[in-house]
C-alpha cells in the first residue's frame, strides 16, 4: 500500500499500528504525527482504547480501524475521525469543532456536552444521546444518527440540532424522556413520535417543508459518507422536539 | 389578606439632623431604599437586605438599620425564620432561595478546638527572626524516591507528578465570572498573582482579560462543561473537576439568564440570556471507575502536565469516597464543608445538608493514612475558614491548604447580607449590572485581599513559631497541637484529638 506513495505523500499519510498499545504512548504518536505535518493518520488494530484524540488539534483525518473505547475526539478541535467499526460511550464529548463519523453504532452519552462540529453515526447509538448539547454564536453542534436510540435523547440540551434518521417503520426504538429538560436547541425525529415519549419540557410540532429544506444538505451530507440513498429520507415528513422555554427553571424559586 | 404583610426585616432611619441632602444613599442603593423629595430623604424599608452600601457612603453617618424592629412572640421552636418560611411558601408554592452560607446556628467546631504554645521545654520560634517555611506543595507526592549517584551527584530516577507550587497554604476558591462579576475575579486574581498562590475559576469559563494570570488559575471543570474548551483546560495551572458544592451537596446550579450578559456569554460559550444549568451530576460519571476516567481523560487531553483536583461536598460517607478518588488518578482532594457560600442555594439545602469541613478533614486524612495513601493526594479544606486560626486548625486536623471564598468577598467589601441571588450586589461583587459593577476597582481590591492573605499569613506563621513549629508540613496532621474544648466524646474521636487539660 505504501509503494504507491511518494516520500512528500508519506510525510502527511500516516500508518499506526494500535495493537497492544496503551492510550497515552498512541496519542502521543498521533499527537507527534500530527506536529510532523500529517494530513491523514491511519490507525489499525484499535481495540478500546480511551480518549483517542482527546484534545487534539489541527486540520488531519483520522481512520480508525477497530472499536475505539470511551471519549473518543473528547474536547476535539478541529479534526476528522472516521471510524470503521463500532464505538463505546461518549464519543464527541464536550467536542469543539470536527467531525467523527461512526461507520456503526455507538454507546450511551454520544456528543455528550459538544459545543461544535458534527458527529454522525451510522446504525443506533445508547441511552442520553446528546446530552446536554449547547451552541454560541457560529458553533452549532450536529449530531445525526442513522438507527435508533435509547431514551433520553437531547436532555438537557441547551443547543445544536439532533437528527435522528431511523426508520419509523422499522421501530427505531421509541422510548421515554426525549429532550428531557430541554432549554435550546432542537430534535428533529423521522416520522412521528408519541407525545408520550416527550420529556419534561419538550414540545412537539411538525417539521416544516421551509425547515425540511433548511435540513436537506445536512440529510445529503449524511447519505453521502455512508453511501445510502438519500431520496427516501429527503421525501418522509419529520417531527421537531423543542424546549417549551428557555428559562425551565424560572419559576422554580421564591426569594428568602 | 389571610396572611397578611409580615414585619420587616430591617428598620431604617435617618438622622434629619446630620443629613445634608448629598443624595449619596439614595445613588448607591440598588434596592430603592431611599429617594429624595420635598427636601427631604424618605425610606421604604421593607426594600432593604442590610449590605449596608448607604452606610458605608453616608458622609454623616446619618443612617441607622435595626434588624427586626418588629418581635414576634418568642418561641424556641417556631422562630421568626421558621415561621416567615412558612409565610412565603405558603403564598408561592416555592423553593425558597438563598445566597451566602449555612445560616443556622450549628456550633462551629473550629471554636471549640484551641492551639496549642510552647512553655519552657520546647522553645518558642521567633518568625521574625528564623525562617518558617510556609510553601506548599499540592498534588502526589511518591511512596519512595528512585535515585542513582554518580560522581557525586544524586540523580533521581522516579517520574514525579506535577504539583502545584504554593508561596503560602491559602488559595481562593471557585466563584465564578458570572456568580461574580469580572472585577471582582480580576480583583482575586491580581491578588494570587502577588501572593503566589491559586485562585479557582468556577464553572464559567477563563475571561480573556484575565489570560495574564493563568498561571495562577485553577480552572474547573463542572457538570455543565460551560466555557471548557482545549484551550481553556491547557490554559489553567491545574483542572479541578467539580463534583460537589458544600452549599449544596447533591444538586447542580442555575445561572438565571438575567446574569448571563453579552460578556458572560462569551466565556461561559452559551447564548446570551439563557439559562447556564449544570445539572446534579455529571453525565459521564456515575461510579468512581467513570471519574477515574473523566480524571484521565482531563490529564490525556493536556498531556499529563497537570494535576487535577476533585473537589466534593463534605457528606457523611466522604472519607469512603476520598478513597476512592485518592485511587482514580486525581492529585487532589477539596473537601468542601456545609458552611461553604454560595451565590444561590435552596435554603433547605444550604442550611440542612452536608457536614463540617472540620469533621470531614479529620476522617478523610485518617481514611487516607490508615489505607497507606494519604501521599496520593493532597487535602484542600472549604467552606467556613474565618480567620487564620482556622487555617492552621483545619491544617493541624489533615489539610495541605485551604480555600477561602466568601472571607476574600468580605475584603472587598461584602457585608454578607446574604443577597447575592438578586444580582444587584451594590459592592460591585455578585453583579453583572455595568454601574455596579464599576463601583469595585480592582486596583484597590486587588490590594485589600492580598492583604487579607498577607496578614493570615503572617499570623499562621506567629502561631505555629509560638508552637515550635518551623514548617507547614509539622503542623500538618499534627492533632496533639490541638485540644477539644467542652466537644463531646464521640467528635472528639472521630478528630482524634484529646480534651483540654488531658
Amino acid at each position: 500500500m505504501s509503494s504507491q506513495w511518494g516520500p512528500d505523500a508519506v510525510m502527511d499519510r500516516v500508518r499506526i499500528d494500535a495493537a497492544g498499545m496503551h492510550y497515552t504512548p498512541l496519542n502521543r504518536a498521533i499527537r507527534s504525527a500530527v506536529e510532523e505535518g500529517a494530513r491523514e493518520i491511519e490507525i489499525y488494530h484499535v481495540m478500546g482504547q480511551r480518549f483517542i484524540a482527546d484534545g487534539l488539534k489541527g486540520d488531519v483525518t483520522l481512520i480508525i480501524h477497530g472499536v475505539p473505547g470511551g471519549d473518543l475526539g473528547m474536547f476535539m478541535s478541529g479534526p476528522t475521525a472516521i471510524v470503521h467499526g463500532n464505538c463505546d460511550h461518549a464519543p464527541g464529548n464536550t467536542m469543539d469543532s470536527g467531525l467523527i463519523v461512526i461507520h456503526g453504532s455507538a454507546g450511551d452519552a454520544v456528543a455528550h456536552s459538544m459545543r461544535g462540529g458534527k458527529v454522525f453515526v451510522r446504525d443506533s447509538i445508547g441511552y442520553r444521546g446528546g446530552i446536554h448539547m449547547k451552541q454560541y454564536r457560529d458553533k452549532c453542534p450536529i449530531l445525526v444518527v442513522g438507527g435508533s436510540f435509547r431514551a433520553f435523547l437531547g436532555e438537557y440540551m441547551a443547543g445544536g440540532l439532533i437528527l435522528a434518521l431511523g426508520p419509523p417503520t422499522n421501530s427505531p426504538i421509541r422510548e421515554r424522556g426525549i429532550g428531557s429538560g430541554i432549554h435550546g436547541g432542537r430534535i428533529i425525529i423521522r416520522g412521528d413520535v408519541d407525545d408520550e415519549y416527550l420529556g419534561v419540557g419538550a414540545t412537539k410540532s411538525p417539521l416544516s417543508r421551509g425547515e425540511k429544506e433548511e435540513i436537506s444538505p445536512l440529510i445529503q451530507e449524511f447519505a453521502s459518507c455512508f453511501r445510502i440513498d438519500p431520496d427516501v429520507l429527503l421525501e418522509d415528513s419529520y417531527v421537531q422536539i423543542r424546549p417549551s422555554s428557555s428559562r425551565p427553571f424560572a419559576s422554580k424559586y421564591t426569594w428568602e | 389578606m389571610t396572611i397578611g404583610s409580615v414585619p420587616v426585616k430591617f428598620r431604617i432611619s435617618v438622622d434629619h439632623d446630620q443629613c445634608m441632602l448629598c443624595g449619596r444613599c439614595v445613588e448607591n442603593c440598588p434596592y430603592d431604599v431611599f429617594r429624595l423629595e420635598n427636601g427631604k430623604i424618605h425610606v421604604n424599608s421593607r426594600k432593604c437586605v442590610a449590605c449596608h452600601r448607604c452606610i458605608a457612603m453616608c458622609p454623616r453617618d446619618a443612617i441607622n438599620i435595626r434588624e427586626r424592629p418588629v418581635d414576634y412572640r418568642s418561641h424556641p421552636v417556631w422562630t421568626t425564620e421558621v415561621r416567615e418560611a412558612i409565610y412565603n411558601q405558603a403564598r408561592t408554592g416555592k423553593i425558597i432561595l438563598a445566597g451566602m452560607g449555612n445560616a443556622k446556628p450549628y456550633p462551629v467546631i473550629f471554636d471549640s478546638l484551641v492551639l496549642d504554645a510552647c512553655q519552657v521545654t520546647n522553645p518558642s520560634i521567633d518568625p521574625l527572626r528564623e525562617p518558617m517555611e510556609l510553601r506548599t506543595y499540592l498534588g502526589k507526592k511518591p511512596s519512595r524516591l528512585e535515585t542513582r549517584e554518580h560522581d557525586g551527584d544524586v540523580e533521581v530516577l522516579t517520574t514525579l507528578s506535577p504539583n502545584l507550587q504554593l508561596e503560602t497554604p491559602i488559595m481562593i476558591g471557585h466563584m465564578s465570572y458570572g456568580a461574580i462579576s469580572l472585577n471582582a475575579q480580576a480583583s482575586i486574581a491580581r491578588a494570587v498573582f502577588e501572593t503566589g498562590t491559586f485562585m479557582g475559576t468556577g464553572e464559567g469559563g477563563l475571561h480573556q482579560s484575565l489570560y495574564p494570570y493563568q498561571d495562577h488559575m485553577i480552572v474547573q471543570v463542572a457538570s455543565g462543561r460551560f466555557g471548557v474548551d482545549i484551550n481553556y483546560l491547557e490554559r489553567g495551572a491545574a483542572i479541578e473537576i467539580k463534583i460537589g458544592q458544600g452549599a449544596k451537596p447533591g444538586i447542580g446550579g442555575h445561572l438565571p439568564g438575567e446574569k448571563v450578559c453579552e460578556d458572560v456569554s462569551c466565556t461561559r460559550m452559551i447564548p446570551v440570556g439563557s439559562d447556564a444549568i449544570s445539572p446534579a451530576p455529571h453525565h459521564d460519571i456515575y461510579s468512581i471507575e467513570d471519574l477515574k476516567q473523566l480524571v484521565r481523560s482531563l490529564k490525556e487531553a493536556t498531556e499529563w502536565k497537570k494535576p487535577v483536583f476533585v473537589k466534593i461536598a463534605a457528606v457523611h460517607n466522604s472519607a469512603a469516597i476520598a478513597a476512592g478518588i485518592a485511587r482514580s488518578a486525581a492529585d487532589a482532594v477539596v473537601i468542601d464543608g456545609f458552611r461553604g457560600g454560595t451565590g444561590a442555594a435552596p435554603r433547605v439545602f444550604r442550611d440542612h445538608v452536608g457536614i463540617p469541613v472540620e469533621a470531614a478533614i479529620a476522617s478523610v486524612d485518617a481514611k487516607l493514612r490508615s489505607q497507606g495513601i494519604r501521599n496520593e493526594v493532597s487535602l484542600i479544606a472549604s467552606g467556613g475558614i474565618r480567620e487564620s486560626a482556622d487555617v492552621a486548625k483545619v491544617i493541624a486536623l489533615g489539610a495541605d491548604a485551604v480555600y477561602i471564598g466568601t472571607a476574600a468577598l468580605v475584603a472587598m467589601g461584602c457585608r454578607v447580607c446574604g443577597t447575592c441571588y438578586r444580582g444587584l450586589c451594590p459592592w460591585g461583587i455578585a453583579t453583572q449590572r455595568p454601574d455596579l459593577v464599576a463601583r469595585l476597582d480592582p486596583e484597590i481590591a486587588s490590594r485589600n485581599v492580598a492583604n487579607l492573605i498577607h496578614a493570615w499569613t503572617l499570623e499562621l506563621s506567629e502561631l505555629m513559631g509560638a508552637a515550635g513549629i518551623n514548617s507547614i508540613e509539622s503542623l500538618r496532621g499534627n492533632r496533639d497541637r490541638l485540644r477539644g474544648y467542652l466537644l463531646d466524646e464521640s467528635i472528639m474521636k472521630v478528630l482524634d484529638v484529646k480534651p483540654v487539660g488531658a
